[in-house]
Order: C-alpha cells, then sequence, then structure tokens
C-alpha cells in the first residue's frame, strides 16, 4: 500500500486559520465572522492583518448566521466560525432560511467538531452536524482529513458558489497529505489502493483507516483506502468504482451512524449497486468527557475498530 | 422656508400615495381572498407605509432589479407573511408584471406564501416567514455597504410580536455595536399577533426605553396617515450617519382600510369570503386597475 508519512502532528483547525488568512490577502471580497470564539477557530490572523473586514459578533451565533447571509448581498464572501454544535444545530433554522433557502454564498466553518473535542463533554461534541446539514438543500459539506487538507478546502471554498458546511477538530493530528497534493470539492481522494475491502473516511478518520489499512495488509488482506472529504456532494463515481473492484465497504466517520458519511455512501449502494457495509462511527449515542484518543477507542472509531470491520464486510460478500 | 409651489407638489404627491395605497389594499383582499388563504391585516396595516417607502422614500431601480443592489436603497421584510402588501408595493412599483399577483400562494408561482429568493422574484433578497431573522440579514447588508463605500440606506419592517424572538435582540445589540448608522428599521407596531394582543400574549413592556437602552435612536410615526408617515421617513433619513441605527416605532390598526378587519387581531391570518370582499372593494376605489 502507499505510505504517508507523518510530516508533522497540528490541529486541523489551524489549516483552517492559515487557509482563512491566505484567501484573505487574495481576494478583498472575503470577510469573516466570529462569535467570541477567535483563539479557538485560529482566526486571530485575519483579524489582525484585516480588521476592517473581521467581525466579532459575540456569544450570538443565530445573529451572526443572519449578518453572514446579509452580507453576501454586498458581493462578500463570508466565512462564519465558531464550534460545529454552534455551527449547526444551535442556528440550524437561521442556516436553513437566510442561508440555504436563500442561496446564498456564506462558508460556514466549523471546528471542535466530533468526540475528540474532548474534556468538555457531549454538551459540545457535535455527532449530528454533517446529517444536519447535508439535508439542506444546495449545501456542501466539507470535512478535510489534516492540517494541510483543511487549509486547502478553506481556500477553496471561496470558488464554490452557494452555501459550504465545513467541518474540522480541535486535537492535534498527523499531517499526512502533502501540502501540493490537489484538492477539489467533489472529488473523492484513492489514497491506497486495494482489492478486497473499501474503507471510505472522512476528517481524522482517514489517518485511523490508512493505519487500519496497514495492518491488514500484515494479514494478507488488501484495503482500498478513500478519503471521501466531500460528503455532499458526494463522488458517487468514485464510490462505486472502488466497490465494483472490492465488493464491500467500510464506512469511517467521527459522527453518530444516523445521517453521516455512512448513510451517503449506503444509500447510493442501496440505490445503484447493493454491497455489503459496515459502519465505524458512534452507536446512537452522546459523547462525554475524556481525552480524544480514550474517547475514539470507548466509542469504537480507533484503528482496531476499522479492522474488525473491514473483516466483518470482507465476510458478508 | 416652503414656497406655495412646494406645499401644492407636496399635496399632490401625498394625493399619488393614498391613492396607490387604496388600490394596494384591493390587490392585498382580492389576492387573500382568491386563494383563501394568507395575511389580510398586517398587510392592510402596513399599506401606507410600503407605499411611502417604495414610491417615494426609497432610491432604487425596480426595473433593473439586481441581488447585489449596490447603489440602491434595500427594504428587507422580516415579518414575511405579510407578503401580499409586499408583493403588491413590489408590482404596483414595477419590480414584476401586476399581472402576476393573480398567481399568489398557487402551484409554480414565484409569489410564495412566504417571499423567497429562490423562484427568482425580482425585488426580494432574502426568504423570511420564519419570524426574528431579517434584522440580522438587515445588518450585515448595511455592514457590506459600509465596506463597499455606498452611502445608500438598508430598510427593515418586523411585527411587533416579533420582538418576542431573542435574535431581534441580538441583531440590534449589534447594530448599534458595529455603529450601523445606514438601517432605518420600522416596528407594525399594532398591538396584536395571532393569538391576540400582544399585552395579552407576552407584553413588549416599555419599548422605546428598550431600543434606547440597546443603543439605538429611537423615534414614533404614526403609520396610517400618509402625511405622517412622510414626514416620519424624512426624519428617519436625517438621522442616520450618526454613529447610531434609526429604529421608527410606527403606531398602525391591524386590518386599515377595511372597517370589520379593524379593531381586532382576528384578520391576521384569515381570508374574507365573496360576501365580505365585497364589503371590503366598495371600502377601497379602485385607482390604478385591478390585476
Amino acid at each position: 500500500m502507499t505510505s504517508y508519512p507523518v510530516l508533522d502532528k497540528k490541529d486541523t483547525r489551524s489549516g483552517f486559520g492559515e487557509g482563512l488568512l491566505e484567501i484573505g490577502k487574495a481576494d478583498d471580497r472575503v470577510v469573516a465572522l466570529c462569535a467570541d470564539l477567535t483563539g479557538s477557530l485560529k482566526m486571530d490572523a485575519f483579524a489582525k492583518a484585516f480588521p476592517e473586514r473581521f467581525f466579532q459578533v459575540g456569544i450570538a451565533e443565530a445573529n451572526m448566521m443572519g449578518m453572514a447571509a446579509g452580507m453576501t448581498i454586498g458581493g462578500k464572501i463570508p466565512y462564519t466560525g465558531t464550534f460545529a454544535n454552534f455551527s449547526t444545530a444551535r442556528v440550524y433554522d437561521q442556516v436553513r432560511q437566510s442561508i440555504a433557502y436563500s442561496g446564498k454564498n456564506v462558508k460556514i466553518c466549523a471546528s471542535h467538531a466530533g468526540l475528540t473535542l474532548g474534556e468538555d463533554g457531549a454538551t459540545h461534541q457535535s455527532l449530528e452536524d454533517i446529517g444536519l446539514m447535508k439535508m439542506l438543500p444546495g449545501m456542501a459539506v466539507i470535512v478535510p482529513c489534516d492540517f494541510n487538507q483543511t487549509k486547502q478546502a478553506t481556500i477553496a471554498v471561496a470558488d464554490h458558489e452557494g452555501p459550504v458546511y465545513l467541518r474540522f477538530g480541535r486535537p492535534k493530528w498527523p499531517v499526512f497529505i502533502p501540502a501540493d497534493m490537489p484538492f477539489e470539492i467533489g472529488k473523492a481522494q484513492v489514497l491506497s489502493e486495494g482489492t478486497d475491502v473499501s474503507l471510505f473516511a472522512c476528517g481524522h478518520l482517514v489517518w485511523k483507516a490508512l493505519q487500519a489499512a496497514a495492518e491488514l495488509e500484515k494479514e494478507g488482506i488488501s484495503a482500498e483506502v478513500v478519503n471521501v472529504h466531500t460528503i455532499k456532494p458526494l463522488d458517487e463515481e468514485a464510490v462505486l468504482r472502488s466497490v465494483s473492484k472490492t465488493r464491500c465497504a467500510v464506512s469511517c466517520e467521527e459522527h453518530n451512524r444516523y445521517g453521516g458519511l455512512g448513510d451517503s455512501i449506503a444509500q447510493l449502494l442501496a440505490r445503484v449497486k447493493p454491497t455489503p457495509q459496515e459502519y465505524v462511527a458512534v452507536n446512537d449515542s452522546f459523547g462525554e468527557s475524556g481525552t480524544p484518543d480514550e474517547l475514539l477507542t470507548k466509542y469504537g472509531l480507533d484503528t482496531p475498530d476499522v479492522v474488525k470491520a473491514a473483516k466483518r464486510a470482507i465476510a458478508r460478500k | 422656508m416652503t414656497t406655495i409651489q412646494e406645499a401644492e407638489a407636496r399635496q399632490a404627491s401625498i394625493q399619488k400615495l393614498r391613492s396607490i395605497a387604496s388600490q394596494v389594499r384591493r390587490d392585498i383582499v382580492r389576492m387573500v381572498h382568491a386563494v383563501q388563504s394568507g395575511h389580510p391585516g398586517g398587510s392592510l396595516g402596513c399599506t401606507d407605509f410600503l407605499v411611502a417607502l417604495y414610491f417615494h422614500a426609497m432610491r432604487h431601480d425596480p426595473e433593473n432589479f439586481t441581488m447585489d443592489g449596490i447603489g440602491e436603497d434595500l427594504f428587507f421584510l422580516s415579518n414575511g407573511h405579510i407578503s401580499p402588501v409586499f408583493y403588491s408595493v413590489l408590482a404596483r412599483s414595477g419590480y414584476f408584471p401586476v399581472d402576476e399577483l393573480k398567481t399568489f400562494r398557487r402551484l409554480n408561482s414565484r409569489l410564495q406564501g412566504h417571499p423567497t429568493t429562490h423562484e427568482g422574484l425580482p425585488g426580494v433578497r432574502v426568504a423570511s416567514g420564519s419570524l426574528g431573522q431579517g434584522l440580522s440579514v438587515a445588518v450585515g447588508a448595511a455592514l457590506a455597504k459600509k465596506l463597499n463605500g455606498d452611502p445608500t440606506l438598508v430598510y427593515t419592517l418586523h411585527g411587533d410580536g416579533e420582538l418576542q424572538e431573542g435574535q431581534i435582540w441580538e441583531a440590534a445589540m449589534a447594530a448599534a455595536a458595529k455603529k450601523v448608522d445606514n438601517l432605518i428599521s420600522t416596528i407594525d407596531y399594532n398591538g396584536r399577533q395571532i393569538d391576540g394582543d400582544v399585552d395579552d400574549v407576552m407584553p413588549l413592556g416599555d419599548l422605546r426605553a428598550k431600543w434606547v437602552a440597546f443603543g439605538w435612536d429611537v423615534m414614533e410615526m404614526p403609520g396610517n396617515d400618509m402625511p405622517g408617515v412622510l414626514n416620519g421617513l424624512e426624519e428617519a433619513k436625517r438621522r442616520t450617519g450618526h454613529g447610531k441605527p434609526v429604529m421608527i416605532l410606527m403606531r398602525t390598526e391591524m386590518g386599515k382600510g377595511v372597517d370589520f378587519m379593524e379593531g381586532s387581531h382576528k384578520w391576521h391570518g384569515i381570508a374574507p369570503s365573496d360576501e365580505q370582499l365585497n364589503l371590503a372593494l366598495k371600502q377601497l376605489p379602485e385607482t390604478l386597475g385591478d390585476y
């Protein structure tokens, strides 16, 4: 299999911060809004470089979403920044009516998604956000896998006309995507080719899928690792191409197994090419306090869980 | 100093606006009657204001609608359920053919039950209906105007019952904090909402004091008296550009212009019967030709 050396360990939110600064320099239509989490979202550099284009809105996320929608009317490209829970569940109706239904070009940037938020616990661990956002017509949903890719995605969404949900996280995480690897919204990446099972992953779980593929290889099992960084629009061709070869699938995500990447893939497969599929996802529960590693282990999202799921999927062929 | 000629011109202008308002009120009751659904009460109450805004106060280009609205005054209807008056005023001022009013709330229409950009209706810049969202959007649009160096204004309209939504007060804080002084918001202060009088459902308390405390420049205006509306809008415009957003508390009568619809919350969201339509139309002269 293709090996991906760990280039560094960095948080994906810092990739967002760097990307925002870069796109802010390149395009003066870019504005940023933040609901009292500038440091957590790593938006300080943008705020310092472009104070006139940075809007601190306080702890008022509903208003932030509306303001962002309004700014598009003057031709701006607003990026909103807060935690995933406050970017989605807290403001769902504002996002639905003022942004999605109104077709506004807002980039909803959400940090601290999933269990790996860690010690803050379930109030802040959003495990439902992918499902909520992908149900909104016209909303693109993007979950990059590491620092480099989050930076790329942050820059790329500016050129995507229409609302975007960009999801990333808090912990320091292996950086393994080469900075020059092409990134295209809606185009999944086959990170490692294989023939026995397809591992479809997004976000932090892409790294776990790669590690699982290496474990499986030791046992003579050839796993294909596909980074489905764009959950909507789903790269259906890439998914179907992979399962045509492997004839079974595992979906891996830091999200409730209802409504996430796994469901998008399952729906496609049920419709076009029925295929055995196993889920590596949170099993319809809330999270809790703990370290990111402890939580991934407890909730079944670690490398051994992907390995086991792969074997189950293969056995069902 | 007002010359005699200016006074005469103003009187003629007021007469013209009153005449348009009569036709708009006819449109409202006819539209709602035709599909036996919609919200006539608030629509009738806000007719004079919207006619004054679109036919007198605002700088806008109805025939060449652009979403960005750069160089034009913008209006956001936050209480989207009064879509009948909004659609009539948009059509009568040239945004789309008046004949299209007959498609209101029907299948495949651009005139959805609540206003939306989704079907591409000129004159609408954001969807509204779920209450409390329009002020935030307006604050964003007004800030974008400032970034663009665009000296035009942003107007909004809200129901008084709508002020029970928390997002309104988030936006109120933000508008004052960011010194959004190119914004003129108006409250349709009719004291009524679907379930009854606002004072019974959830009292707003001292509304003027609340907006003042939130850092707004607050004024009052009679909403069903055309000279009063014109004077109020002119006064509001004079107050822009001084560091504070401007709030107009506009006293109106729900159902204004149709006697049996006035004095109650009951016509908030129900349609007149055939007989009631005829009674209403007798009170509202046809001045511009029915659609």
